[in-house]
């Protein structure tokens, strides 16, 4: 058995940190959660030498050890806590080559923890380029450790840096700044308190209470020569550490770093001046947000396609070659659907994740949250809040835990407040049919069609709605803030194809899983209250319908639509559906359009599906589907059901209502309450029976 | 004189940081007093702020940039 050692990966964003990940450890990460909360954990355990495995921990990315977010708090966690399994032997600080001075912050942060520090430089190809000369060996006597060149893109220095990581036990344990020149008197007396404990490590445990109140850590008790302080006298100590830090960095810096300014700004200067141009600036925004749309809404239809008619083709697979029963039934009518559901979004999320990681990955996100804070300020969110609710068109869910960036609690908790209101693709499936349904599919003037427009209108309706109710949310809730918007502008990049590639795999992995076991659960459930009944019409009912009076006159394959419609009625869900239908009634619905939408509360795309199932539609054609739907007739009003006064109320309900279990649970979890979630649900939810119901009354 | 009161191009010495109020993280990104600011854009609707502080490129609201003080250096 060889050894194996425990390796950190720690940096400040926008240093390559997981492109360095990814080239030190391959294909065999694992990419999960941190117990408990949902900041992402990526490990892998590589092979050293012949003796030697490590477990590679790849951290969030962090400015400092004073963590002000839930992702950066896992980095202090786990560096304070000797017993925590993850605790590393070593810890390899990747920074950048061009903002060295600030990434040594960090480092010389951990390396005061008593830790062995490699410094690994990444984007070491762009020295040259860039005129910055380093004198690594002056480097490594100054910080005391192990210092690499390295580069991602150009995969080299990696083999130094795993030796470096190999010999972790010859780095000096010396810290770089002396605690106690901090505040001497405070940190005597705390040495006299905890003898056997390290003084900056005492330190940490006392700040972090300051700068993130929500963990429950242990308070240092007071004694007599050890006073508390205050938060602000903490904030001033914290300030004077920083300072004095930045003083040991540039006298280190000035001997060993030498850099030609002009070589370096040259290329940026010209690029932000047209991509934060006050009027090109918006117009390449909104030319990138067009093409995001048109990948995700006409680009991605032909996988879609393609995997609804496999899903399709594998039903009807099963269901003829399978022995007739109850558990062919469940697999043919129930699961397989049911991931086809999931699989068909495969496409879309994954188009928005490649968009996504590439405008993140080039840089030019960090310009877009310049371009949009001021505007987005107004209506009580950050320029950061973008990022969400252009995620929020694919899904929700991706979306609410990307609004984690935003530094100011109150920005934070409107944008994920408002997410839901988006266009998220669960919805698209409805629109679809709906607006085909009730929308007459001709020009206007010869040029636009209508149910384009239609469509056009919804998503401009649900991101209107979005920020307006941020607007009303911002004046609503009484939070006590302190507005803070630190942004990094980093450099202009060309992503790293195998990083975009990584982020997109592993982002539409978790999502077919994580959203996709609920898809799949209310699926079985929808199949058994639908194939199942509680009186003995429901099993007799075959018997029922053929002696009834006019069987006879109906072909055989009527006679098989007019018994499973019987069914359906005395089914679980008829008696559930009718049970709710003087609900839905004055919205314009029926009974079956009301099991709709109340088994869309687990997921908005279940409401097609469901409405195949419940107007027991043999294949699952859309067209067949449509025609079934378009002949159904209103139970009170006669006359079809679908009008363009119900149609317009359906769509206005699911663009409003709240109808997304994963989302409340996401949001559950972001938020730390069950407030929240149930504000968005009866909120949401309220209003868009409202706004449906006012709809069909005055259109009807 | 403030960051916010700079015009683009213009470049200052950052001075004592006296505000409670300004953020321990845009300290750790390198505003500290005699570092050096300047001021790279300003984004539309006249906020944020675009800077470059002590080779570090980042954006901050006006809010923030008229709590720290600042020295203008001659020239530009």
């Amino acid at each position: 058995m060889s050894k194996q050692i425990n390796v950190a990966l720690v940096g400040n964003p926008n240093t390559g940190k997981t492109s360095v990940f990814n080239a030190l450890t391959g294909l065999n990460q694992k990419v999960g959660n941190y117990p408990g909360i949902t900041v992402e954990k990526k490990e892998a355990v590589i092979r050293l030498s012949r003796s030697l495995k490590a477990h590679v921990l790849d951290l969030p990315g962090t400015y400092s050890l004073n963590a002000t977010s839930l992702d950066e708090n896992v980095v202090i966690e786990l560096l304070l806590n000797k017993k925590d399994k993850d605790y590393p032997d070593v810890v390899v600080v990747v920074s950048d080559i061009e903002n060295l001075k600030r990434n040594l912050l960090l480092f010389t942060q951990i390396k005061d923890l008593g830790l062995p520090t490699v410094l690994a430089i990444n984007m070491a190809d762009r020295m040259s380029r860039k005129g910055i000369e380093l004198d690594i060996d002056a480097l490594e006597q100054k910080l005391n450790t192990k210092v690499n060149l390295i580069s991602a893109r150009k995969n080299t220095g990696f083999q130094e840096l795993k030796q470096s990581i190999i010999d972790y036990q010859k780095i000096s344990l010396e810290p770089c700044l002396n605690a106690s020149s901090i505040d001497k008197s405070y940190f005597e007396a705390l040495k006299k308190a905890y003898p056997s404990q390290d003084l900056y490590k005492l330190w940490l445990v006392i700040t972090q209470d300051v700068n993130f109140g929500k963990t429950n850590r242990i308070r240092i008790p007071a004694q007599d020569e050890l006073k508390p302080k205050s938060d602000a006298e903490i904030k001033r100590l914290q300030q004077k550490e920083t300072i004095k830090r930045y003083q040991f960095i540039n006298a280190t810096l000035k001997e060993t770093l030498t850099k030609d300014l002009a070589l370096a700004t040259g290329f940026r200067a010209s690029i932000d001046r047209l991509l934060i141009h006050k009027v090109w600036g918006y117009v390449i925004f909104l030319a990138i947000l067009f093409l995001i749309f048109q990948a995700i809404y006409e680009w991605a239809t032909y996988p879609m396609d393609l995997i609804d008619e496999g899903f399709l083709f594998m039903s009807k697979f099963v269901g003829q070659h399978l022995p007739d029963g109850m558990l062919t039934g469940l697999i043919s009518e129930g699961i397989i659907p049911g991931i086809g559901g999931i699989v068909i979004f495969v496409p879309q999320i994954a188009f928005l994740f490649l968009f996504i990681s590439i405008l993140e990955e080039t840089g030019y996100m960090s310009r877009v949250v310049f371009l949009m804070d001021r505007i987005m300020r107004k209506f009580g969110m950050s320029g950061k809040s973008i990022v969400p609710l252009v995620s929020g068109t694919a899904c929700a869910i991706p979306a609410v835990m990307a609004a984690r960036n935003i530094e100011s609690w109150k920005e934070r908790l409107v944008t994920i407040l408002v997410v839901p209101f988006t266009t998220c693709s669960a919805r698209l499936p409805v629109y679809l049919i709906i607006i085909s349904l009730v929308i007459p599919d001709e020009r206007w003037l010869g040029l636009f069609n209508y149910q384009g427009m239609t469509l056009m209108l919804l998503y401009l309706l649900g991101f209107g709605t979005a920020v307006a109710s941020g607007w009303l949310a911002s004046r609503l809730l009484k939070i006590n803030f302190k507005s803070y918007f630190v942004v990094e502008m980093p450099n202009y990049k060309l992503p790293i194809f195998k990083n975009v590639a990584y982020t997109v795999v592993e982002k539409t992995k978790s999502f077919v899983f994580g959203a996709g076991k609920i898809i799949l659960a209310i699926s079985i459930i929808l199949w058994v209250l639908a194939s199942y009944g509680p009186t003995d019409k429901f099993a007799k009912a075959e018997k029922i319908v053929t002696s009834s009076a006019e069987a006879s006159m109906l072909s055989e394959e009527e006679l098989e639509t007019e018994i499973a419609s019987y069914k359906l009625k005395h089914s679980f869900i008829g008696y559930a559906g009718r049970a709710i239908e003087p609900v839905v009634t004055p919205l314009g619905y029926d009974w079956k359009i009301g099991i709709a939408i109340i088994s869309s509360f687990a997921a908005r795309e279940v409401f097609v599906g469901t409405l195949a199932t419940i107007y027991s539609v043999g294949n699952e054609d859309e067209q067949t589907i449509k025609s079934r739907m378009a002949s159904e007739t209103n139970p009170v009003l006669g006359g079809p059901l679908f009008t363009l006064a119900s149609g317009i109320s359906l769509l206005l309900f699911y663009a409003f209502a709240m109808q997304c279990m994963s989302t409340l649970a996401i949001v559950r979890k972001e938020t730390g309450t069950w407030k929240w979630p149930m504000i968005q649900l009866f909120g949401m939810s309220g209003f868009a029976y409202v706004v449906a119901l006012i709809c069909f009354q005055i259109l009807n | 004189m403030t960051i916010a009161s700079l015009k683009k191009g213009q470049k200052a010495i950052i001075g004592e940081m006296n505000s409670d109020d300004i953020p321990l993280k845009l300290l750790e990104m390198g505003c500290l007093p005699g570092n050096e600011v300047e001021l790279i854009q300003i984004a539309p609707f006249n906020d944020p702020l675009y800077l470059n502080i002590n080779e570090t490129y980042l954006s901050i609201r006006r809010e923030t940039a008229m709590l720290v003080n600042v020295e203008l250096i001659g020239n530009e």
